[in-house]
């Protein structure tokens, strides 16, 4: 079949993103997930199906089945932007290489049209789905969020020897890897949690970027929309002197460390 | 190596003293200004205009109060009260008369009057009736035009009320040879003339006027001298006497000499640019390239070791305070479409100089950085951009961009030049522009430009296609035909032409009236001292002196025109979801949505188009009329009909049909522009920007056939409608790329708000870099920002005590938040936020 009428299912398209990858990127999110974690803040994208979403003006429907050939059409409009900033295609989620088939064909018809390419991944899944993509990515922007599997599981529902293995593999690969920290109180915002994943993540192969994602609100409308519980109550925002704090932790295990992305 | 070193320099605690004392009080209406220009003219009857102009400008600056602030390197005030302003009645009056007992309280710009001004002011009034500019224009302006004005089709009541203004003058003349050198200039050019010439006697004139208004300054400036060497006897802190001694010093050797330091010639400068505006209520008077004129006295300075860079970075913080001490007051009217106080003074940094080669220096640096020091409004602050601007350069600005002072605004050399030379600008000149005021591009010293000649409002014309020609009832339009005789889209968007064609040539006609009227009454012998080619002509700028000339009046509106032709084409004509006349009644019924005040409007409009016809209409018909109004605007129908509107596609959103659509329709204002002439032998041409016009002009509006309410603000500039850009600022961006730039020679407005979160970090400042140089790469003439939360910003509403320098970028100038009217506060909040986290 032609790579442009591959069908796949995302939820939006958001251009001029500006934290997912170098330069302006248009990032693709695509649906359904594997993990559950408790701040996620796009709910409508952890189920495959289609679902109904109240929002302030009105329910809107979250989720849709697009071609390749659709997604490009939007991808290709800022290409002038992309070649500016070093910019590009990020697939995102969900768990944006659950859709196999679709994320291939989307990547090699950015590739043949010269679009620097990047996932945003769980890397919660078996390697043989994540290797198949390697040769079509420039950069993978991977989350570990915990390095104590008990505790990962508690906020994420599954445990994470998976993850630091498709890490390590993903690493060794020789594909462009940054690992990247949800810093959420409670969760893993101590000192001694972030240095454990900076620890880890210098331990890869060719990794000298990590960056922490401090925890923020900004999907408690969606839970409420999807008449779902918001799970983190009114756990504050961690202020910017305490991520400044952790941030030179991460350094201090010889990483280039980022606040947000 | 860099040709130029771009460390910052440090902020000196003398500006926090300068600002806190700039806003201690509340601007005021002074009238020592109106008082000496009356008194001077009563003792001139029957003398050349010129020359009474020239002698009323003279005993202005030999009385008028001279001020020293506390704490000022640089001195020169043109009222005793900070930020207040001075009175110009030879311009217009009576709307001032009329509103004395609520200027102070007005919501928009106000300012306090004392009872002993009001009575000074109403004594020298009396002197004026008829004797104006504005009433003179007033009988040149044919009916049908005036007609059009009344039903605010356009408003050129910028020029029409005030002085023309909007120009850079030769700073570096100034700086170079002062004064004197000037005057040895008129000497030389009367060794060539010979008293059997034909222009003998207006030459003559305007040359001895030239002389009498440059001796005028150089006495205003010793007055000062006096001052500070008085002041200087008085003061018991030895740093600021010897301050004092320099000042005096400064003060008697600039403008009447060349400068031989930099405070000299930022002494110099500011004498300038205040005389200037005390000649003329003329608004925005520009300093242009004040990195390039004030550098070699800079370079000098430094290299010589007089001067630290922190030193010269004071006396440049010093002059941004100065140019946040000029005001003007404006009727209340022109002051919700100018709103914050703004005189639009527009200083720009760095692009390329007549040669072609980047000219970015030290100063260049300096003056982003003064900005960020100052924090105010003034200057209208803009940096120029082209394909070899130093990345450097870039990243300074997009720091300040990222303060959420809304400044500076980005300029495209790369359209803006050869934009400039297809209106006859000379390849060096062009090179070497500045902004004037919000967008407008032109050479300085060598232009008088007209820069801001009139708001028309794209929209009006297609409110007259719906009525074949009628406003409220009034044949004001052209009879384009009724509405089912427009079988096809493309004979509806003829008649949308037609009718913009006819407006436009009515607002020729206003607009020559109005330049005449200037050049017979309020001719400027102490501006054409400054423009070339003036001396050598023989004529002042309103006459015709200066080497180009233009009128530029602005069209605003584009997106919802775009949007309004595209629905009607999608769905009148293709779909035919409904007939253009259930689209008028809709419209007249305002979608539904009538109040009560609407619904009487709508009444006096039938009411009164009915006694026209010699229809009696009783009391009980006129209610009658008035439950068919209500009751009609209850019908579901347009409400359905106005969400088939909404749903179409909208400008702003990277669509190529709409865009398309949306540089064709701007053509129908751009193109039949430059047929015209106006009396100076120059040319028409369009810029499309509204300043904030958008807003009242958009409060006299009627719905519109993109889905608009009656009454809302039309969008702004060349941005997509408030909202409706739904896709981010690469989508819109693109879109507005879409139309022809270039060909809006007098300038293009590009309104972008961002969350400061776009913009966090290097990599928010390198892709907020990327973004204007992608949309240049694109053919883009001008991008400016706000860098503000919408929660701040209703914050702002609520406690606008706590946010009193909070400036905010409002259509091609900042302005303080909480100075501007509610309405144009609650525009800016419901813009479409661009947040990216």
């Amino acid at each position: 079949m032609d790579n442009n009428s591959v069908v796949g299912r995302i939820f939006d398209i958001q251009k001029f993103s500006t934290h997912d990858g170098e330069g302006i990127r248009t990032v693709v999110f695509l649906k359904g997930c594997i993990l559950r974690c408790r701040w996620c803040c796009n709910p409508e994208s952890q189920s495959f199906r289609i679902q109904r979403m109240k929002t302030a003006n009105g329910t809107r429907v979250v989720g849709y089945d697009t071609t390749v050939g659709d997604v490009m059409q939007q991808v290709v409009r800022d290409m002038p932007y992309y070649r500016r900033s070093g910019g590009g295609l990020t697939l995102s989620g969900g768990e944006a290489l659950c859709q196999q088939e679709f994320v291939t064909a989307l990547l090699t018809e950015a590739k043949a049209k010269g679009i620097n390419t990047a996932v945003e991944t769980t890397a919660c899944l078996p390697f043989e789905m994540i290797e198949p993509q390697l040769k079509l990515l420039d950069t993978v922007l991977m989350d570990i969020k915990h390095i104590n599997s008990e505790k990962h599981e508690k906020f994420t529902t599954m445990k994470n020897e998976l993850i630091l293995a498709n890490a390590r593999k993903i690493a060794e690969s020789g594909t462009h890897l940054i690992i990247r920290v949800p810093t959420i109180p409670t969760f893993n915002d101590t000192e001694e949690e972030i240095r454990d994943i900076a620890r880890f993540a210098a331990s890869l192969p060719g990794v000298n970027e990590i960056h922490l994602l401090p925890y923020h609100r900004l999907g408690y409308d969606k839970y409420m929309g999807l008449e779902r519980d918001y799970g983190m109550g009114d756990l504050p925002t961690p202020n910017a002197e305490k991520m400044e704090r952790l941030r030179r932790v991460a350094e201090r295990e010889g990483l280039k460390a980022i606040i947000g992305g | 190596m860099a040709k130029y070193n771009s460390a910052k320099c440090a902020k000196s605690e003398r500006i926090e003293l300068l600002k806190a004392d700039l806003f201690a009080t509340s601007p005021q209406i002074e009238a020592d200004r109106a008082v000496l220009l009356t008194e001077s003219y009563m003792q001139t009857e029957g003398e050349p205009m010129v020359l009474r102009r020239a002698k009323a400008f003279r005993n202005i600056l030999e009385k008028m109060p001279v001020t020293i602030r506390p704490n000022e390197l640089v001195v020169g005030a043109a009222t005793v009260s900070p930020r207040s302003c001075q009175i110009y009645p030879e311009f217009s009056f009576s709307w001032l008369e009329d509103e004395f007992e609520t200027v102070a309280t007005r919501s928009a710009d106000p300012f306090y009057i004392s009872e002993e001004n009001k009575e000074k002011l109403r004594k020298v009034f009396r002197y004026w009736k008829g004797r104006t500019s504005s009433e003179l224009a007033t009988s040149m302006i044919v009916p049908e035009a005036r007609l059009a004005m009344e039903h605010n089709v356009f408003t050129p009541g910028n020029y029409f009320y005030n002085g023309v203004g909007h120009v850079t003058v030769q700073y570096d003349k100034v700086l170079r040879i002062g004064y004197r050198g000037i005057i040895d200039q008129v000497n030389r050019e009367r060794g060539k003339m010979n008293v059997g010439d034909a222009d003998y006697c207006t030459k003559s004139a305007l040359l001895d006027a030239i002389e009498i208004s440059c001796e005028a300054a150089i006495t205003y400036a010793n007055r000062y001298a006096a001052l500070a060497r008085e002041l200087a006897q008085k003061e018991s802190n030895a740093k600021r006497r010897e301050e004092f001694l320099a000042i005096a010093e400064n003060c008697s050797r600039v403008p009447a000499n060349g400068a031989k330091s930099f405070w000299e010639a930022c002494q110099s400068f500011w004498f300038v640019q205040m005389l200037v505006q005390i000649e003329s209520s003329g608004h925005s008077i520009s300093p242009g390239r004040f990195d390039q004129y004030m550098y070699p006295y800079y370079k000098a300075d430094v290299d010589a070791g007089k001067i630290t860079r922190d030193e010269a970075q004071e006396l440049i913080d010093c002059v941004w305070i100065k140019l946040n001490d000029l005001s003007k007051c404006r009727d209340s009217a022109s002051a919700e479409g100018f709103a914050g106080y703004s005189m639009f003074q527009n200083l720009i940094a760095g692009g390329q100089d007549a040669n072609g080669e980047d000219a970015t220096n030290d100063l260049s640096f300096m003056c982003i950085d003064a900005t960020m020091h100052v924090m105010l409004p003034g200057p209208s602050f803009s940096v120029r951009v082209w394909n070899r601007t130093p990345h450097e350069f870039l990243l300074r600005a997009a720091e300040l961009t990222r303060t959420g002072i809304g400044l500076p605004a980005y300029y495209n050399d790369e359209v803006i030049i050869p934009s400039l030379m297809s209106r006859g600008v000379s390849l060096e000149d062009a090179r070497d522009y500045n902004i004037i005021g919000c967008v407008e591009p032109q050479k300085s010293g060598k232009t008088w430009g007209w820069h801001d000649a009139a708001f028309f409002n794209m929209l009006k014309p297609m409110e007259m296609v719906f009525s074949n020609g009628k406003l409220e009832g009034v044949q004001v339009g052209l009879k384009t035909g009724e509405l089912d005789s427009f079988q096809t889209f493309d004979e509806f968007y003829g008649a949308y032409r037609a009718q913009t064609a006819y407006m436009i040539s009515l607002m020729v006609n206003a607009c020559n009236a109005i330049d005449v009227a200037h050049a017979e009454r309020c001719p400027l012998p102490y501006l054409s001292s400054m423009i070339e080619d003036c001396i050598g002509r023989g004529k002042t700028p309103e006459q015709g002196g200066a080497i180009y000339n233009f009128t530029g009046p602005q069209g605003f509106g584009i997106a919802n025109v775009a949007d309004a032709l595209y629905a009607i084409e999608k769905l009148v004509f293709e779909q035919k979801k409904f007939t253009l006349a259930e689209l008028r009644d809709a419209l007249d019924a305002n979608y539904g949505k009538v109040s009560d005040k609407e619904a009487e409007t709508i009444t006096v409009g039938v009411v009164t188009e009915l006694s026209k016809n010699g229809i009696v209409v009783n009391e009980d018909k006129v209610a009658e009329i008035w439950r068919a109004v209500k009751d009609r605007s209850k019908n579901p129908r347009y409400a359905e009909i106005r969400e088939m509107i909404l749903a179409q596609d909208k400008f702003g959103n990277d669509i190529a049909e709409v865009d398309a659509l949306a540089r064709d329709a701007a053509y129908s204002y751009t193109k039949p522009l430059l047929q015209y002439r106006n009396p100076r032998g120059g040319q028409f041409h369009a810029g499309l920007y509204p300043v904030s016009a958008n807003v009242p002009l958009g409060a006299q509006t009627a719905a519109s056939p993109d889905g608009r309410f009656a009454g809302t603000p039309v969008a702004d500039g060349v941005s997509p409608s408030a909202g409706m850009d739904v896709h981010g600022p690469t989508s819109a961006a693109n879109s507005v790329s879409c139309l022809d730039h270039g060909i809006a020679s007098n300038g293009t407005l590009f309104n972008m708000k961002f969350h400061p979160s776009a913009l966090a970090g290097d990599s928010g400042l390198e892709n907020f870099v990327a973004l204007v140089q992608t949309y240049f790469e694109m053919k883009g003439s001008h991008m400016q920002f706000n860098v503000v939360s919408r929660e701040t910003l209703r914050d702002a509403q609520k406690n606008p005590d706590q946010y009193r320098s909070l400036v905010v970028r409002v259509a091609g100038y900042s302005a303080l938040f909480t100075t501007l009217s509610k309405s144009l506060q609650d525009d800016i909040i419901n813009r479409t936020e661009q947040a990216s986290f």
